[in-house]
């Protein structure tokens, strides 16, 4: 009889090893795989308007959750335009006026580049784990995949979604889908990803969808990774000011 | 017996000094406050038709719905074509292309940091193409208050009062900070080449002018415009003109409306099954069908209630043509000032006819004797009753001719001088309605004849009210009076 419960757990254990997961395990294991202590990346952003699409290329470095510096590559109007990240100021240079312009108070919820997304989802990219009370509300197939259901409560003030629900993939452990809210409940954005792939050892997506649920009629924009490069060595340099203008 | 009739009335001037004076002042009073209203209202809409509405424009109907964003992603595209068209349609009409647009205007200093920053309210019009009356019709030589005129695209004027704030004078360079048109984050370059006061209350407390180029370069906006303003080329608003114009844009639009969304149906259809194998008539009877059917079924008009299977009506990106009445309360506001005329003429003309109608009747009283006596001498009732409305007719005249002098001398005298209401316009905050800040009369052709209409209507009508005793008479009794 011991021998088969001792059979029956081992068994268990080797199938579902990510059920026996903490919440704080599962949030940890979610950082763990959408953070690093530095990378660079090259990506696309593809807007959908309400009339015609725009695809805006850039190239980001960023180095834990304090620096980031961003470079536009296309198209023409927005080539050169230059965006530095230090702690939580941000700096935006274009190269038609010459100006480096600090980005602050309601600007922050304005959207990057006419996209799905404010410059206040770009700030915040501390650690889930620091930001948010976790509590698992169970589980649900996708698409044949299994995912936990979490929902998410804000232990710190002043973030733009006090509240999100995810849908994380067992075995990716990557929030494959989320909704976004407003301390009200009023959901405000939802964002998915597409296109696991296994990157220096983790999983990562290529391909992120964001809607803003406020804007009537939204089509989205997409997000698309075409090459990332994490814990890669990036000078102190990349995030000064001087770079902006260079 | 029209001259015998001036004779009298002229040497005897106790019969006639008193109707004329009581004609001449109501008449003068109705001319003045005719063309003081007229002038108020005129100027009001003009101000308005200029800042804001046109006397007519057309949008995108999109940008109709949510104007109060200023959502110029929503604009009008190929705009020059459109602008083109409606010159043909319309010639009686100039029209011209503008672009609403707000953000932050950021003050540099030496070093390039920011010095000052505050909000900006925005309008891109088309000041330099070779044939434009925006700098006429905004009357922008007498409004500027410093600087120069702009001549290239990059250089805006500013109003005094946001120059002020922020510190700025002519051949400042200032960076706008705002969204293109697809919601992009954009800097910009401009310099201040003016400031500008426009005198209409609040509405330029944040404003900056910009040429349309320069605007169009900012904001991303090649060839769009947020709205397309037609003004009519006599600058005045007729209301059943300008609605009638807009009656008959409506039906562009919604031939438009249709082609938009057949053409959506059709590029859905043309995922289904077979659909290669249809002749095209066949093709375009289905998508025009579809249209129709999700129409009817106010598929479009609920699309909210559907979530993910919505489908977002095409129709929405059909040009639409409002006129001045129909912006904010302007609509209000030309009702009110036609029925306040209205209103004032009826008025004027009931209450001279009471003051008429008495004096007849105590004029009837006073030449009792001589009206018995032409009885007596075999004049007919109706004789002496049509000489006195005669008599009328010509006091009523006289009277208006001096009355209309009166009120346009003095409507002239406050149409130079105008009466400043500048502080009680100042302390609104903020309206919805531009109104100037000095109000000023109006002479118009309708002056020289409007007070006609009262002046010789209500004198004839009182002396018909009056003259009424004539046929109360009696014959037999007239004879009796006349022995005593």
């Amino acid at each position: 009889m011991i021998k088969i419960i001792i059979s029956f757990l081992s068994f268990t254990f080797l199938l579902g090893q990510s059920d026996d997961m903490t919440v704080q395990d599962i949030i940890k294991a979610m950082d763990d795989n959408l953070n690093a202590k530095s990378r660079i990346l090259t990506s696309r952003m593809i807007v959908h308007g309400r009339r015609s699409s725009r695809t805006i290329e850039s190239r980001n470095w960023v180095v834990g959750i304090d620096q980031a510096f961003t470079e536009y590559l296309s198209p023409p109007r927005e080539a050169g335009t230059k965006m530095l990240k230090l702690g939580d100021k941000l700096w935006t240079y274009s190269p038609q006026t010459d100006r480096v312009i600090q980005i602050s108070g309601h600007m922050l919820r304005q959207s990057v580049m006419g996209s799905d997304m404010s410059y206040n989802d770009m700030m915040e990219d501390r650690p889930m784990e620091e930001l948010y009370q976790a509590t698992l509300e169970g589980s649900v197939m996708i698409d044949g995949r299994d995912h936990w259901i979490m929902f998410l409560e804000a232990k710190v003030k002043g973030l733009s979604y006090p509240k999100r629900r995810a849908w994380i993939d067992k075995e990716y452990l990557l929030p494959m889908k989320e909704e976004l809210y407003a301390k009200s409940g009023k959901l405000l954005k939802t964002s998915t990803m597409e296109g696991i792939k296994k990157v220096q050892g983790r999983w990562f997506p290529s391909r992120f969808i964001f809607k803003d649920e406020l804007k009537r009629n939204s089509k989205g924009t997409e997000w698309v990774i075409d090459d990332i490069k994490f814990d890669v060595d990036i000078p102190a340099s990349r995030f000064s000011k001087s770079k902006l203008r260079k | 017996m029209i001259k015998f009739l001036t004779k009298g009335i002229l040497r005897d001037r106790s019969r006639s000094f008193f109707p004329v004076l009581v004609v001449t002042l109501t008449v003068a009073m109705i001319v003045f406050f005719q063309g003081f209203l007229i002038g108020i209202m005129n100027s009001m809409f003009l101000d308005s038709a200029v800042v804001s509405t046109g006397h007519v424009k057309v949008m995108i109907r999109a940008y109709k719905e949510e104007s109060q964003q200023l959502p110029n992603d929503l604009a009008i595209l190929e705009t020059d074509q459109m602008v083109d068209k409606l010159s043909q349609k319309y010639p009686d009409h100039f029209w011209t292309p503008r672009i609403t647009f707000g953000g932050l205007l950021d003050v540099p200093d030496e070093n390039g940091e920011t010095k000052a920053q505050g909000p900006v309210y925005a309008l891109g019009i088309d000041f330099l193409s070779p044939n434009s009356r925006q700098i006429e019709i905004w009357k922008l030589e007498r409004r500027l208050v410093d600087g120069r005129l702009p001549e290239n695209m990059n250089e805006v004027l500013l109003s005094t009062k946001l120059a002020e704030r922020l510190g700025i004078a002519p051949e400042d360079t200032v960076t706008f900070i705002g969204s293109t048109m697809h919601n992009a984050f954009t800097t910009h370059n401009f310099t201040v080449v003016g400031t500008f006061k426009l005198n209409l209350g609040p509405v330029d407390r944040q404003m900056m002018l910009v040429d349309i180029s320069g605007a169009r370069l900012a904001l991303d906006m090649e060839d769009a415009a947020s709205e397309i303003l037609g003004f009519n080329e006599s600058l005045l608003y007729e209301d059943i003109a300008e609605v009638a114009l807009r009656q008959n844009f409506k039906s562009h639009g919604d031939s438009i409306k249709q082609y938009l969304r057949d053409t959506q149906s059709y590029e859905t259809l043309s995922q289904m099954n077979r659909w290669e194998d249809m002749i095209e008539d066949e093709k375009m009877a289905l998508s025009k069908q579809r249209s129709q059917g999700l129409a009817d079924n106010d598929m479009y008009g609920t699309n909210n209630e559907w979530g993910e299977d919505a489908v977002e009506d095409p129709g929405i990106f059909s040009p639409v043509m409002l006129a001045l009445r129909d912006a904010n309360q302007m609509g209000t506001m030309v009702d009110f000032s036609n029925a306040a005329m209205a209103i004032m003429l009826v008025i004027f003309l009931a209450i001279v006819m009471i003051v008429l109608w008495n004096m007849g009747l105590m004029s009837g009283l006073r030449r009792y004797g001589e009206i018995g006596m032409r009885l007596a001498i075999g004049e007919s009732k109706g004789q002496v009753y049509r000489s006195m409305i005669v008599e009328s007719v010509i006091i009523g005249c006289i009277g208006t001719l001096f009355g209309t002098v009166l009120g346009i001398g003095l409507t002239y005298y406050m149409q130079e001088v105008g009466i400043d209401y500048s502080e009680a316009m100042e302390s609104l905050g903020s309206t919805e309605i531009i109104m100037s800040n000095v109000f000023y009369a109006q002479v118009t052709p309708e002056l020289y004849y409007i007070g006609f209409i009262p002046g010789v209507l209500a004198t004839v009508l009182g002396t018909m009210m009056a003259g009424r005793a004539i046929y109360k008479r009696e014959m037999a009794q007239l004879f009796k009076e006349l022995e005593t």
